[in-house]
């Protein structure tokens, strides 16, 4: 119905994740941001990202090659 | 605690696209259909995601956590023998007739196969218990906002009330289903890095396993006792769930996950929204896959709330404001706990990072009826956010959790205008106006949904007993919903004044079951035993698969009795809505994997797969 869902869902979380990856990146090694030593703002920001872009890729493939299904 | 402007940025963003989505459908919405069946037109994965979001409540999310640190990873019988075999059972041979009759709920459907006092009574009760239910779990985000953060108990609920009414205004049914999506992938992605976190704090699983074992023989259990979720299950005391595999998998596993699923038209209505038959059945099969996967997600976190060592994470005492700190002092030496003793008095109040339960009138910790500590579960999952997550990714966990309180609250508030304006206001204050009238009365009802859920979390707020006599009194309306169902579908005897009459009895041998039997260390009242205690149960689980199972075998007996007696519906009549009558429905699929019954297959096979993995 109407939209293709794929497209505020990767929007919304490309969005989500450019802002842990610039938040982490800025705040790295900072006292209170690395529970057990990992830089988890970062590293989750980054697969945030990459969700986002995965499902807009999907969206645009679907948009390109319009499936049978109106 | 406060919060950093980066995790204000994060809430902001995720509530400006939840309104957004709604907005942006606001202009497809032109029928009554259009609003609460989103005209049939959604996409089997839409769908099929819906149908486990709307669901994905705080009660799954805050409980489920509270139940992994209570009994392990036997919560998982939760996933792996209730929903799951129950979800693919509504898939392959109920949702032909649920889509098939044309019903535009399931309310409609007993009509069609039954009669109007039937569906007369599910729907007064459905409705009923769906704005009492979206209230109950108002009041519990409103809380939890309030310790966790110190946010005002008002704010948090009108605002959150305020955004749901948004939405589902705006958008009807498709933009809860869109919505709920979202906050799907949402709940995932907020909830997977705190698993990730928790479980390399105390070494994987092994470390988790071996912390476990300490605690379950500390609590007189073997050491598996909370890593294993079959292998104690022969005995009701080995066991900290206190149940039997007989009761496990009759009631929760037949009853109760069977009832929810198959019967509760929260979850039907998302399938029902689908845009073709195939697409309906495959529905809840397509949202089983990930379900199965739900208990490292939800279970996980609580189980580690109860091992991590409170100084690992990103801060070492999370202040609660309310909340004793618990006095070095009170780690007296354990004496030798009596078997299936989940928490004997002699250990510290709190455990791992699950703090003790505080009376809200006394401010001392709650104790049961033999003076152990209780402590407060509900908050394992929210104090493990809390404690694993810095500034950043914090915010993101929050608005996982706001998305889970809101995804679920959608869910009750759509099944309850439906129900509302179909079945009650169409059936019985005004039929026969125009479309375009029910539209609006759809509109109206959300927004009175949701007034009527805030005034409930209110009510909530003020007797907290009222509440648990609430889910007490719709337990028992639920437990025989399955044998009407089952029978209806299968069986064409089945008449009528069979299914009300057994209806109302398997309700009646619930509230008697519940009134005679006592959960072992609970107080005579709300927990039961009002009729006098002529039976005790080892845990409260235990009581309530017992309960069901009793609900469920009087409205299946009374049914079958009653309807021996009465006239049947002729069989043309059935046609559609009963097994046997109706043509086989036809898989319109590309793919032999896409097929119902191979999916079935798939879902199956892996659901046996984790429960030997974890046996």
């Amino acid at each position: 119905m109407g939209i293709d869902l794929r497209l505020p869902v990767g929007t919304l979380f490309a969005l989500l994740g450019l802002l842990l990856t610039v938040y982490g990146a800025a705040t790295r090694g900072q006292p209170g941001t690395e529970p057990t030593g990992v830089p988890i703002n970062l590293i989750w920001g980054v697969v945030l990202v990459a969700f986002g872009l995965w499902m807009l890729l999907l969206a645009r493939r679907a948009r390109r090659a319009p499936s049978s299904t109106p | 605690m406060t919060l950093h402007w980066v995790d204000y940025a994060i809430m902001l963003l995720y509530f400006a696209f939840v309104l957004g989505i709604g907005a942006m459908l606001r202009r497809y919405v032109h029928t009554s259909e259009d609003f609460f069946l989103s005209g049939r037109s959604i996409p089997a994965w839409v769908t099929g995601l819906a149908f486990i979001s709307a669901n994905l409540g705080a009660q799954e999310v805050i409980g489920m956590g509270a139940s992994g640190a209570k009994y392990g990873i036997a919560t998982s019988h939760f996933y792996w023998v209730g929903a799951i075999p129950a979800m693919v059972f509504v898939g392959l041979f109920m949702m032909p007739f649920y889509y098939g009759s044309r019903a535009r709920s399931v309310p409609e459907y007993l009509k069609l196969r039954f009669d109007e006092k039937t569906r007369a009574v599910n729907a007064i009760s459905f409705a009923v218990m769906t704005v009492f239910s979206s209230g109950i779990s108002l009041y519990a985000m409103g809380k939890l906002l309030n310790l966790l953060l110190g946010w005002s108990f008002d704010a948090s609920i009108l605002v959150a009330g305020g955004i749901v009414l948004g939405y589902i205004f705006l958008g009807g049914l498709t933009s809860a289903i869109y919505n709920e999506v979202l906050q799907f992938f949402l709940i995932v992605f907020g909830f997977a890095p705190l698993v990730f976190l928790g479980l390399r704090d105390v070494g994987g699983w092994t470390g988790l396993s071996a912390r476990l074992a300490e605690h379950a023989t500390a609590t007189g259990f073997a050491a598996g006792a909370y890593t294993r979720s079959w292998a104690f299950m022969g005995n009701a005391s080995a066991n900290p769930v206190g149940v039997e595999w007989f009761g496990l998998v009759m009631g929760l596993g037949f009853v109760l996950s069977f009832g929810y699923w198959c019967t509760d038209f929260l979850v039907v209505q998302r399938a029902m929204a689908a845009n073709s038959m195939t697409a309906a059945r495959r529905t809840p099969l397509i949202a089983a896959l990930p379900k199965m996967c739900f208990p490292f997600l939800v279970i996980l976190p609580g189980m580690l709330a109860l091992v991590v060592s409170a100084s690992s994470g990103v801060r070492p005492r999370p202040p609660l404001e309310g909340a004793p700190a618990v006095s070095a002092t009170a780690a007296a030496a354990p004496a030798a706990p009596a078997p299936g003793d989940p928490a004997p008095a002699s250990l510290p109040p709190a455990r791992g990072i699950v703090p003790p339960k505080i009376d809200a009138r006394t401010g001392q910790p709650v104790l049961d009826a033999r003076g152990r500590v209780v402590l407060d579960y509900d908050l394992a999952t929210p104090m493990m956010l809390v404690h694993f997550f810095p500034a950043g990714l914090l915010g993101l966990g929050l608005t996982a959790l706001l998305a889970s309180f809101m995804s679920g609250m959608a869910g009750n508030v759509t099944a309850f205008n439906t129900v509302w304006t179909y079945d009650l206001y169409q059936s019985y204050v005004r039929p026969g106006a125009a479309d375009s009238h029910y539209l609006a009365m759809g509109r109206f009802a959300t927004v009175f949904g949701v007034a009527i859920s805030i005034a409930a979390a209110y009510v909530a707020a003020s007797f907290n007993n009222i509440m648990d006599f609430l889910q007490l009194v719709f337990a028992f309306v639920n437990a025989p919903l399955f044998a009407t169902f089952a029978l209806g579908m299968f069986w064409p005897r089945a008449t009528g004044h069979g299914a009300f009459t057994g209806l109302l009895s398997g309700t009646l041998a619930a509230a008697v079951h519940h009134g005679i039997s006592l959960p072992a260390g609970a107080h005579v009242g709300v927990k039961g035993g009002y009729l006098g205690v002529l039976t005790t149960y080892p845990s409260e689980l235990a009581q309530t698969f017992w309960t069901a199972i009793a609900a469920w075998v009087t409205c299946f007996v009374v049914t079958i009795v009653v309807s021996s007696f009465t006239q049947p519906r002729p069989a043309e009549a059935l046609r559609g809505l009963v097994y046997g009558l109706t043509p086989k429905p036809t898989d319109d699929v590309k793919q032999w994997y896409e097929r119902p019954g191979t999916l079935a297959v798939i879902v199956l096979t892996l659901t046996l797969a984790l429960n030997l993995i974890f046996f």
